[in-house]
């Protein structure tokens, strides 16, 4: 499952996209320890596979909770995407 | 030189006289649909006020989302800009400038001096700027000005889950249902604004003091939260601090004018 | 005397009982609850197959809701909690129902709601629910494959509309077909912040706009919006659209020509999709524990 978590407002849109078919095999799941705002959990999703999920109390302000990895200038790597072995992880924005 | 800067708001437009290089009259009025005429009619007013005639003032800059509309200014200049002029002529060395308008807000870098490095904007969405405040107090059934005194009387930190205005409203219906008092209510409502406001500031890069400017300045409960969730210890706000942009903007139209 | 304040909001209530069956004949009795933001949805599903359904506008709290919804099916079937095989809760206020057995995400029963609803054909859901707006695409047996959700922003909602129907005083019942009473259709407001966006439509009435052509603006500016949503991931037909919304076809209308694909007509109330996607999950878990 393609799954896209987030919203998209006025300011533009704001997603972070995690295909969980990867994600079900992944040995301890390093994304959710990468990401210094504790952006994701792990769970059970409704066909019985272990996967990586945007916390529900995140996605509504993920461009906020995101925000200490984006400066406007020099923006280094995303240590979530960067974590991820399986290439599942991506941004929007 | 005499120079003249507006500030063409969606909600308000703002005049500034400028008589070598201090403020010699300032005059707000609200913008309405016919933004050029009112704009007209308050730099007359602050013409008048000032002592000086249209002959004497040498450039006329305006600024604010509005600013094309004015065919009587003889230039325009962004907001950025205008907040980063306005910054260096009464903070000079600041460099990290809020401003929180009714409609928008912005966080800005610039090199002390009045040079923009870099900013960071919301100005669609209702949630991140002055107007969800209004909003909040409006569904409390309180005046703005107890809204933001009560709001320094709380102790404790609700959290706010909705992140728009709209659902927001209903939010603080339920809160209140759930006999949350009004106090905690109104500190929540300022903890999320200035948690959406810091996250734009901290984009740009919070360094040394910090310049808070726009008409939420005015407000002490916001800028409470603010300097909380900033971490600093106080914000350096300018008499009439909504009048920024229009001083900016005064002081671009000398340099113009020279 | 005092008028009563209308509440222009409110839209129609509904409920269905599929006369030709009696429940008694039934091996599997399933429920299904989806307790949204605005509304709240009991679906009860006999063997798997849809049997009765009850939608009441969402009240103080979760609990009161789930069980409003319930009890409306249980009067008019005469079904008791007991013969409740297995409940499943969805939506919002899912985990706070206290009957139901497990809770299930309400992006996988709007899947499976709507593959039943639509036919297995369906590919392209778009949910149009009180305080959000989902898309979700779906393989032929109704498991969800990608989906996307915005439940952040009043925008592209169903509060969103409730907010211009109170703001022009019509109806929301109302607003599709006076959408359409028009000469010709104005321009979407620009803003897509319902704040601003409402700000706007005052303006527009000051300017001597009719109450029906500021309404076409509007559903023209909430179906761009919902569009713009849908081409993140793109619409696979068939396409379906489900939630309160559907039933506005001003909204729905207008998205249709702005994708240019047909949604899919279906004899349902929209706004059941999820509660008979949860209700059909627990008949699927039934039948599983009991093979096992």
């Amino acid at each position: 499952m393609i799954a896209h978590y987030g919203y998209k407002d006025a300011q533009g849109e704001f997603y972070i996209t995690i295909d969980t078919g990867k994600c079900v095999d992944c040995e301890g799941k390093p994304c959710i320890k990468a990401c210094p705002g504790s952006v994701f959990i792990e769970e059970e999703d409704p066909y019985g596979d272990e996967v990586v999920a945007v916390d529900d109390l995140k996605r509504k302000k993920i461009m906020y909770e995101c925000a200490p990895c984006k400066p406007t200038r020099d923006r280094p790597p995303l240590p979530c995407v960067v974590a991820c072995p399986h290439g599942a992880l991506s941004h929007s924005w | 030189m005499i120079t003249a800067g507006i500030d063409v708001g969606n909600r308000n437009i703002k005049v500034v006289i400028m008589k070598e290089g201090k403020i010699a009259s300032r005059l707000a009025g609200t913008a309405g649909f016919e933004q050029r005429e009112v704009a007209f009619k308050l730099l007359a007013s602050a013409m008048a006020d000032a002592g000086v005639t249209r002959d004497e003032v040498a450039h006329i800059t305006a600024t604010g989302m509005g600013r094309n509309a004015l065919d009587f200014a003889d230039s325009q200049v962004t907001d950025v800009t205008a907040a980063a002029r306005a910054a260096a002529y009464f903070f000079p060395g600041v460099t990290t400038i809020i401003e929180v308008g009714a409609e928008e807000s912005r966080g800005i870098k610039t090199d002390g001096k009045g040079r923009v490095l870099d900013s960071a904007i919301n100005e669609k969405c209702a949630a991140g700027s002055g107007s969800f405040t209004e909003s909040m107090a409006r569904a409390l059934g309180m005046e703005l000005d107890e809204f933001a005194q009560k709001s320094l009387e709380s102790t404790v930190q609700i959290p706010m889950n909705a992140q728009c205005t709209v659902f927001a409203e209903s939010e603080v219906v339920s809160l209140i249902h759930q006999s949350t008092e009004k106090k905690d209510i109104a500190r929540a409502v300022h903890d999320a604004i200035a948690s959406r406001v810091s996250s734009l500031v901290r984009r740009v890069k919070l360094e040394g003091e910090v310049a808070l400017f726009g008409g939420m300045a005015y407000n002490p409960g916001f800028c409470k939260s603010l300097m909380d969730k900033l971490k600093v210890d106080h914000l350096k706000i300018p008499e009439q601090p909504e009048f920024a942009d229009a001083i900016g903007a005064a002081i671009v139209a000398s340099k113009r004018a020279a | 005397m005092v008028e009563e304040k209308l509440e222009y909001w409110r839209w129609t209530e509904s409920s269905h009982v599929d006369s030709d069956r009696d429940w008694r004949d039934a091996r599997v009795i399933t429920l299904g609850i989806d307790v949204g933001s605005v509304s709240t949805e009991a679906v009860v599903c006999l063997d798997g197959e849809l049997y009765a359904y009850n939608t009441i506008r969402t009240g103080a709290n979760s609990p009161d809701s789930a069980n409003l919804a319930m009890e409306g099916v249980f009067a008019k079937t005469g079904l008791t909690l007991e013969d409740i095989h297995y409940t499943v809760g969805t939506g919002y206020g899912r985990v706070n129902i206290p009957f139901a057995d497990k809770a299930i995400t309400e992006i996988a029963c709007h899947g499976r709601g709507a593959h039943y609803m639509g036919g297995p054909t369906i590919r392209t859901i778009l949910d149009m629910g009180g305080q959000d707006c989902k898309v979700i695409h779906i393989n032929e047996l109704g498991k969800v494959t990608n989906f996307l959700m915005n439940d952040k922003c009043a925008a592209g909602t169903g509060r969103g509309m409730e907010v211009i129907a109170d703001l022009l005083e019509v109806p929301v019942t109302e607003i599709g077909e006076r959408s359409f009473d028009i000469d010709e259709e104005p321009p979407a407001v620009s803003d897509i912040c319902v704040v601003f966006a409402k700000s706007e439509a005052m303006a527009r009435l000051k300017e001597g706009w009719s109450k029906n052509k500021v309404i076409a603006a509007y559903c023209r500016a909430m179906s761009e919006r919902v569009c713009s949503l849908i081409n993140r991931i793109g619409v696979e037909e068939d396409f379906i659209i489900t939630g309160g919304i559907a039933k506005n076809i001003g909204v729905a209308r207008r998205i249709e020509s702005i994708l240019g694909v047909k949604a899919r007509e279906t004899t349902f109330d929209s706004q059941i999709a999820g509660a008979l996607g949860a209700a059909l999950f627990a008949y699927t878990l039934v039948t599983k524990k009991n093979k096992g």
